[in-house]
């Protein structure tokens, strides 16, 4: 049982402007049914340029709820500068707190209201509002300038604090590496001791070695993930740098953030074996029973 | 599957007509209270019987002496702890008789969780030149982080898939069987979705082959009946807990004949199985509450199970989008998992909560790994419904007011976590 500050049970009991505005100047859409949580925050701005409306909706468990809830109450009444001030801290600290992993839940509203100002933006100033930055977790589609932006404004000093503020990191595992980096990056040389090192690739590979480290690192660092939801994946054959893999179970057909299964693969064994590694799903036919 | 974004697009576009309620103001939760029958605030309504279930008085006061007066040592050499040794002997007669076996063939641990561990564990170590283990993807945690574990210690785990039902492949589980393979370990029944496997059969199959067959019946016992004497299982984990004894004792039944190394070294009791002073008030419990669910397994199966099914059927009846999980020919008879439908179950358990209503749901929403529970994503339920599942275990202290409490309650909540939901159209 989560322990829960009353102003978190009474924002998430008592939700403040449940709905979508009427012609709204500006919605953000952000998280997905498949990630567990997703807000959509839509506005309309008063003559003044202040924001006069703000409603949300969100699919989530009671912090998302919540935070969304106090987020359309903080940025009502503030012009679009002002808001893009809002911070998911401000968010958190209005209720008190929020758990650890809990905190991506008001990484979410600040992230709703980036998308939904960008969107307003975008139609007003003819750019367009594309995420910006390059994806590091493929699993839960996070980019790099997302992970700096909330280690920076948070303090942040180690991956399992990124994935609970931003959930990068919390699918397969596979940007771990990357994440560490960018830690150091934002933070100096100071947090490097608190962080596991990425892994080092060896120099040159025999095909033996070749073969033994990418079962390894199937075994160790693929398939755990991949289990954990309800999948699994078996090597079927090494033809040089090509590998043949098959997915069993959930994974086959699952598709998050436009990267399939055989991305995040390929993306793990270059990181752990080889960069000239290329990876093929084997077709699979238990998956289409999953299909309904 | 397609993308779940998909299904979003469109329903945000915030063209609602007229009578759209989406606009409205969300009732506060009072206004929704008061609209519900008057219900005693302390009392609870429990239906999370799979968690963990109430302690029989029955069973307290079985106890209760070997916590005060009678406080022996079953292994002393004077009466007083003697008698104690007695007592532990009808206890295990108790539970042999639940389980259609020789008392001899019970061995009193922990917790299920240690049964199954001294199972799989205790085989492995007294056949050195086996390196592989059997099982299912939807075990519970005490079987399955066991077997990951042994695999990062160089054993080969083959876990055997299900099908949307929750149904085991057989004709895999055969295949998956190899000289290599020390044990197989399926549970008798799920703790999440309540699915029955056909153990018995199953456990034909695995001895057919000449492997070791374990199977964790920690939610199987006292709700459906076990005759071990007619079936070729080896182990079998059972937890008290689950059956109205109180938490940390368990069984593990090891079938004459059947090798296994300690697991906990030290004194001989257990006959040098397992060592340890008794937990005698628990084993005392324990025997009580086996007597109790053979008395009580026919109401289990008609009374419980008639009040499980008319929950159900309200349910579906009053609540749209929402689909049952698990085979429900072949389910405990006590176990509804439901699934609502574009809402979140963390979010469901505490607005019921709020009724004094316990539940329990098979998402976890923490950190980063929003993952919904691993037995649906074994059976292939898709993320719309997974992430909103909600179990409701009963026993036989539930009642039929309460059924329907929890009947009316539920499709106001769903309706309400609805009007908030982004993937509902209005
Ligand atoms: C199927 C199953 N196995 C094992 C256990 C663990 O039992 P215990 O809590 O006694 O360790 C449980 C309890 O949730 C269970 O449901």
């Amino acid at each position: 049982m989560w322990d829960y500050t009353d102003k978190v049970m009474d924002h998430f009991l008592n939700p403040r402007n449940v709905g979508s505005v009427e012609n709204p100047d500006g919605v953000g859409e952000v998280g997905s049914l498949a990630c567990g949580d997703a807000l959509t925050l839509s506005f309309k701005l008063g003559p003044d340029g202040r924001i006069a409306d703000a409603k949300f909706k969100t699919f989530g468990c009671a912090s998302a709820v919540a935070s969304s809830s106090v987020l359309t109450e903080l940025i009502k009444g503030k012009t679009l500068d002002e808001a893009m001030q809002v911070t998911n801290q401000d968010i958190a600290s209005y209720l008190g707190g929020l758990p650890e992993q809990k905190m991506h839940c008001s990484v979410m509203g600040q992230e709703a209201l980036e998308a939904a100002i960008a969107n307003y933006r975008g139609k007003h100033d003819g750019a367009a509002a594309v995420k910006k930055g390059n994806i590091v977790c493929t699993c839960f589609g996070v980019t790099d300038e997302e992970i700096r932006k909330v280690v920076r404004e948070n303090g942040l000093s180690t991956v399992e604090q990124v994935t609970n503020y931003c959930k990068a990191g919390g699918g397969c595992g596979g940007c771990h590496g990357r994440i560490a980096e960018l830690i150091v990056e934002v933070q100096g040389e100071a947090v490097k001791t608190q962080i596991a090192s990425p892994p080092k690739k060896p120099a040159k590979l025999t095909n033996i070695q070749k073969i033994q480290l990418v079962q390894q690192t199937i075994n160790e660092q693929i398939r755990p993930a991949l289990r954990a939801d309800g999948g699994d994946i078996e090597l079927i054959d090494i033809d040089g740098n090509k590998v043949i893999v098959a997915f069993r179970g959930m994974c086959a057909q699952c598709k998050v953030s436009g990267f399939t299964m055989k991305d995040v693969v390929q993306a793990r064994l270059r990181e752990y074996v080889s960069d000239d590694l290329t990876v093929e799903a084997e077709k699979n036919p238990e998956s289409s029973e999953h299909k309904s | 599957m397609s993308s779940p974004k998909t299904t979003r697009s469109g329903s945000v576009s915030g063209s609602c007509g007229p009578d759209c309620t989406c606009r409205g103001p969300i009732p506060a939760l009072d206004d929704l209270r008061s609209a519900m029958p008057k219900q005693d605030p302390k009392s609870v309504i429990y239906m999370d019987n799979n968690a963990t279930t109430r302690v029989d008085e029955q069973v307290v006061a079985e106890m209760l002496p070997y916590l005060t007066e009678q406080y022996g040592n079953p292994s002393s050499m004077h009466t007083f702890g003697g008698q104690v040794a007695h007592k532990i002997a009808e206890a295990r007669q108790r539970v042999a008789d639940l389980l259609g076996c020789l008392p001899e063939e019970i061995l009193f641990t922990s917790c299920g969780t240690e049964s199954d561990n001294t199972a799989i564990k205790g085989t492995l170590a007294v056949l050195p030149n086996k390196r592989k283990i059997v099982t299912t993807r939807v075990e519970h945690p005490a079987v399955l982080t066991t077997c990951r574990d042994l695999e990062r210690h160089g054993y080969s785990i083959s876990e055997i898939g299900v099908d949307r039902q929750g149904n085991l492949n057989l004709d895999e589980l055969g295949f998956r069987i190899d000289d290599n393979t020390a044990i197989v370990s399926v549970m008798y029944a799920n703790n999440e979705t309540g699915v029955i496997f056909p153990i018995d059969e199953i456990a034909s199959i695995v001895h057919s082959r000449g492997v070791v067959f374990h199977t964790d019946a920690v939610q199987a016992a006292g709700k459906i009946p076990l005759n071990l004497r007619n079936s070729a299982i080896d182990m079998l984990s059972l937890s008290g807990h689950k059956l109205h004894a109180p938490k940390g004792i368990g069984v593990l039944y090891v079938r004459k004949g059947t090798r296994i190394a300690p697991f906990l070294h030290g004194g001989h009791q257990e006959s040098g199985r397992r060592g340890g002073t008794e937990n005698v008030p628990g084993i005392i419990a324990l025997g009580k509450a086996c007597e109790l669910a053979l008395k009580y397994r026919v109401e289990e199966n008609t009374r419980v199970k008639s009040l499980r099914d008319r929950l159900e059927a309200k349910l579906l009846a009053s609540c749209p989008d929402c689909m049952i999980n698990g085979n429900p020919e072949h389910r405990l008879p006590n176990t509804l998992n439901i699934s609502f439908e574009y809402i979140e179950g963390e979010a469901i358990l505490l607005l019921l909560n709020q009724f004094g209503i316990c539940a329990s749901s098979g998402s976890a929403c923490t950190s980063g790994a929003l993952e919904p529970s691993h037995v649906l994503r074994a059976m292939g339920v898709p993320f719309t419904a997974a992430h909103g599942s909600i179990r409701f275990s009963l026993s036989r202290f539930n009642t039929e007011a309460e059924v329907d409490f929890v009947a009316e309650v539920m499709p106001k909540i769903v309706n309400r976590l609805r009007e908030l939901s982004p993937f509902v159209k209005r």
